[in-house]
């Protein structure tokens, strides 16, 4: 297995799996992120990374999108 | 109401000092009958089971304190109530809120669930359970369930939700049959007992099972309310209840292997970094076509330049012509070999004492029009008869604007938004723009209102409700106001454009987008605060459903026609007084030297700058009869653009934003638009 490495969401390239290692500071966007499964321990596929760093990523069979400025505050753990 | 925070909204709503059903929802709703509330994630096709419920005499109507509509039906059994589409019940922002408020006094709840999606919406589903209400859960969509290969153990949902399931497919109404009959067994579910027990020992303080959770969930407003602390539990029982979707997931849904379906392929070419934007063409030509081509020129030009102007007009001013002194002035008109349409012959016919008193010239006027088509202009002696039957008045020029030339227009741009909106399009494209208009200090989701802008500026100011914090509504408004024309004007500006030739037309795009981008950039710098993130579920790419496109779109443009109708008739009324008095006249003439001297037009554009308070095309109208050359008309559309939108979406933003922050938009636009309409004709002209 390669080694794994903790990043911000931000920096994971199309086809990267991860899993959610901490939330974002703010209490209500953290809420926010639960209710839609960006939980710590979730499994996460980067699904498709645009040009600027807007990410859209998959838990279980959900897509979600995800702005850069967000994606920077959510670690993930690099498989 | 809308740029009020949530703190300000708890003062307004009235139910400070009471104890238990003491909410705005208390008043809101019916008493006596068991009330049934419809509790969903976004299109999860709810109102089609309200529909169903409900049958054809639906009550739609603002929740207390906010702009969220409500819609309230009868049933022989329950009166029905369906809420805003949610993801959560919480009070992150006004949809939930009023949610939240309605579900607090129901009695009985229908959960709707989504069942291709159920990841997202069984959160809800649990939430509502441990609100400790009696519900039932409807597993809609089962037909796309079915064929995106996912199986789903309805009676082990049902067992251990501990809540009837009952599985739909609410477009062929299958299973709605047996609707009723899950309502009369609808129960009590089964919540996490650990929570169980925290929330009965808050019981006794608050009233409810339902609102002891929003106070341990840290709902502030729901606290009050019961004069207790709010709780600060609410991320713990988050996570442990996203925590049993998961392990729900697990055990009730199976899901074989399926190749890639034709939905999810166009899903990932929609938010693709190359084929997005092929796509984005692809579907805005589909849009120019529809709404700028067909809509803004086949439909308004029956239903404006034939029923309005040719039809409703002349007969409401006939009407008022039969008693009241007037000229009437008749332009023959008919077309040139080319086919373009050129004045035959004009008459003057007066009228002092209104035509029933002389129908010896009302003859003749009437064989003068005889054969052919005719112009008729209507000069009123009364200014009472100028002020509602005038050129700009209330009941003639308003009506047809607003039923002939807006009513289209807004009609084809909600069609084309909801079809974009259930297609699963609308929340990629906005993933697309996201980084854009983050520069502009928006996220993706201000493309909605950016995009309606072009239809309607009044209708864009309006959902610029949607964005997450006053920051983003003030951008959003304040480019809506600035740099977006309106369908009404860009069909002048176009055909204007035309004539000036290609540099012409890329000098103007240039410097508009110049000035959208800085706008976005320089607000976004100095504004305090922040924007909010994009976070944003994206749904499946499915075909749109008919029914469901048509209702959305006819219940979006009764809305907007009820809240934006008044503003229209004060705007019209404003003006016409303004015209009555002179004003408007001296306006134009305080106007008239900044015209020539700095924008070096001719003094009559400052005319048709002041024609575009009425309405934005009328400005630009007024340009076609100077013979102006193409730099000229650079420099006067630029200023016609940048500055004033009509009067009817200024008054919109007042509302909106407020009287001070309005105001400051309005005059900030007359400065910026002879500003940059000044230093463009500084170096073209």
């Amino acid at each position: 297995m390669p080694s794994s490495a903790s990043v911000p969401l931000v920096k994971l390239r199309k086809g990267d799996h991860g899993v959610i290692l901490t939330l974002p500071k703010q209490a209500e966007l953290r809420s926010q992120c639960i209710r839609l499964g960006i939980c710590v321990a979730a499994q996460v596929r980067c699904s498709q990374r645009l040009p600027g760093g807007t990410i859209i990523i998959e838990i279980g069979r959900q897509e979600i999108a995800i702005g850069k400025a967000l994606a920077g505050e959510i670690e993930v753990n690099v498989e | 109401m809308n740029n009020l925070t949530p703190d300000e909204i708890t003062e307004i709503l009235p139910h400070r000092g009471h104890r238990h059903h003491g909410t705005g929802a208390a008043a809101f709703l019916e008493q006596g009958k068991t009330r049934l509330v419809l509790v969903g994630n976004p299109n999860v096709g709810k109102s089609m089971f309200f529909n169903y419920l409900t049958g054809l005499y639906v009550d739609v109507s603002n929740f207390p304190g906010t702009t969220v509509e409500v819609s309230h039906g009868d049933h022989p059994k329950y009166a029905v109530y369906d809420t805003p589409g949610i993801y959560g019940v919480s009070s992150f922002n006004d949809e939930e809120r009023v949610a939240r408020d309605i579900i607090l006094e129901g009695d009985l709840i229908l959960n709707v669930v989504d069942a291709v999606h159920l990841e997202r919406d069984l959160f809800l589903t649990l939430q509502l359970i441990d609100m400790g209400k009696k519900m039932i859960v409807c597993l809609n969509m089962m037909d796309e369930a079915k064929s995106r290969g996912l199986a789903i153990n309805v009676q082990e949902l049902s067992a251990r939700l501990g809540v009837p399931v009952l599985p739909t497919t609410a477009i062929h109404k299958t299973g709605f049959d047996r609707m009723e009959e899950q309502l009369a067994q609808a129960c009590v579910g089964n919540s996490e007992s650990s929570l169980h027990r925290r929330l009965h020992e808050l019981l006794n303080r608050v009233g409810s099972q339902a609102e002891a959770l929003m106070v341990l969930e840290g709902d502030s407003i729901i606290a009050e309310r019961h004069g207790v602390p709010p709780g600060d539990e609410r991320e713990q029982i988050y996570v442990e209840r996203r925590n049993r979707v998961n392990r729900l997931l697990d055990k009730v849904v199976t899901a074989t292997e399926q190749k890639h379906s034709i939905s999810a392929t166009l899903g990932r070419y929609a938010t693709s970094p190359w084929l997005g934007f092929p796509f984005l063409a692809v579907i805005l030509y589909a849009l120019y076509l529809f709404v700028g081509t067909f809509i803004a020129g086949d439909v308004v030009d029956l239903t404006e330049g034939t029923i309005g102007n040719r039809m409703f007009e002349p007969w409401v001013k006939d009407h008022v012509a039969a008693w009241t002194a007037t000229d009437i002035v008749v332009e023959k008109v008919g077309e040139d070999a080319a086919g373009e349409e050129i004045t035959l012959a004009t008459r003057t016919f007066n009228f002092p004492e209104g035509t029933d008193a002389n129908p010896a010239l009302l003859q003749q006027m009437d064989s003068f029009r005889d054969g052919g088509t005719n112009n008729l202009r209507y000069n009123f002696s009364s200014p009472w008869a100028v002020i509602f039957f005038g050129e700009f008045g209330a009941f003639s020029m308003t009506v047809t604007y607003l039923l002939f030339l807006l009513l289209p227009l807004v009609l084809g741009f909600y069609l084309s938004l909801s079809l974009l909106e259930d297609s699963g399009y609308l929340p990629r494209l906005a993933t697309f723009v996201d980084r854009a208009l983050t520069m502009l200090g928006l996220n993706g989701r201000a493309i909605i209102p950016l995009i309606l802008g072009f239809g309607c500026v009044t209708m864009a100011t309006i959902t610029t409700r949607l964005l997450g914090t006053d920051r983003e509504k003030r951008i959003a408004t304040t480019i809506l106001q600035f740099a977006i024309p309106c369908s009404a004007q860009l069909a002048v500006i176009a055909a204007l454009l035309a004539t000036a030739g290609t540099g012409a037309t890329l000098v103007y795009v240039a410097v508009i987008l110049t000035v959208f981008i800085t706008i976005g950039t320089v607000l976004d710098k100095t504004l305090p605060g922040t924007s909010s993130p994009l976070l944003l579920d994206l749904p499946p790419m499915r075909l749109p459903r008919a029914r469901n496109v048509l209702q959305k779109t006819w219940v979006k443009t009764l809305a907007f026609m009820k809240e934006a109708t008044p503003w229209f008739f004060i705007g019209a009324l404003a003006v016409s007084i303004l015209q009555v008095t002179g004003l408007l006249q001296q306006w134009v003439d305080i106007l008239a030297p900044i015209t020539t001297g700095w924008l070096k037009l001719p003094a009559e554009a400052s005319q048709a700058f002041v024609m575009g308070l009425v309405r934005r095309d009328f400005g630009a109208a007024g340009l076609y009869e100077m013979a102006l050359t193409p730099m000229q008309v650079v420099v006067a559309l630029t200023t016609i653009t940048l500055f004033v939108p009509c009067i009817a979406s200024l008054m919109v933003m007042l509302k909106e934003r407020g009287t001070r922050e309005g105001l400051v938009i309005w005059i900030g636009s007359w400065i910026l638009a002879f500003g940059v309409g000044g230093l463009v004709a500084l170096v073209v002209i």
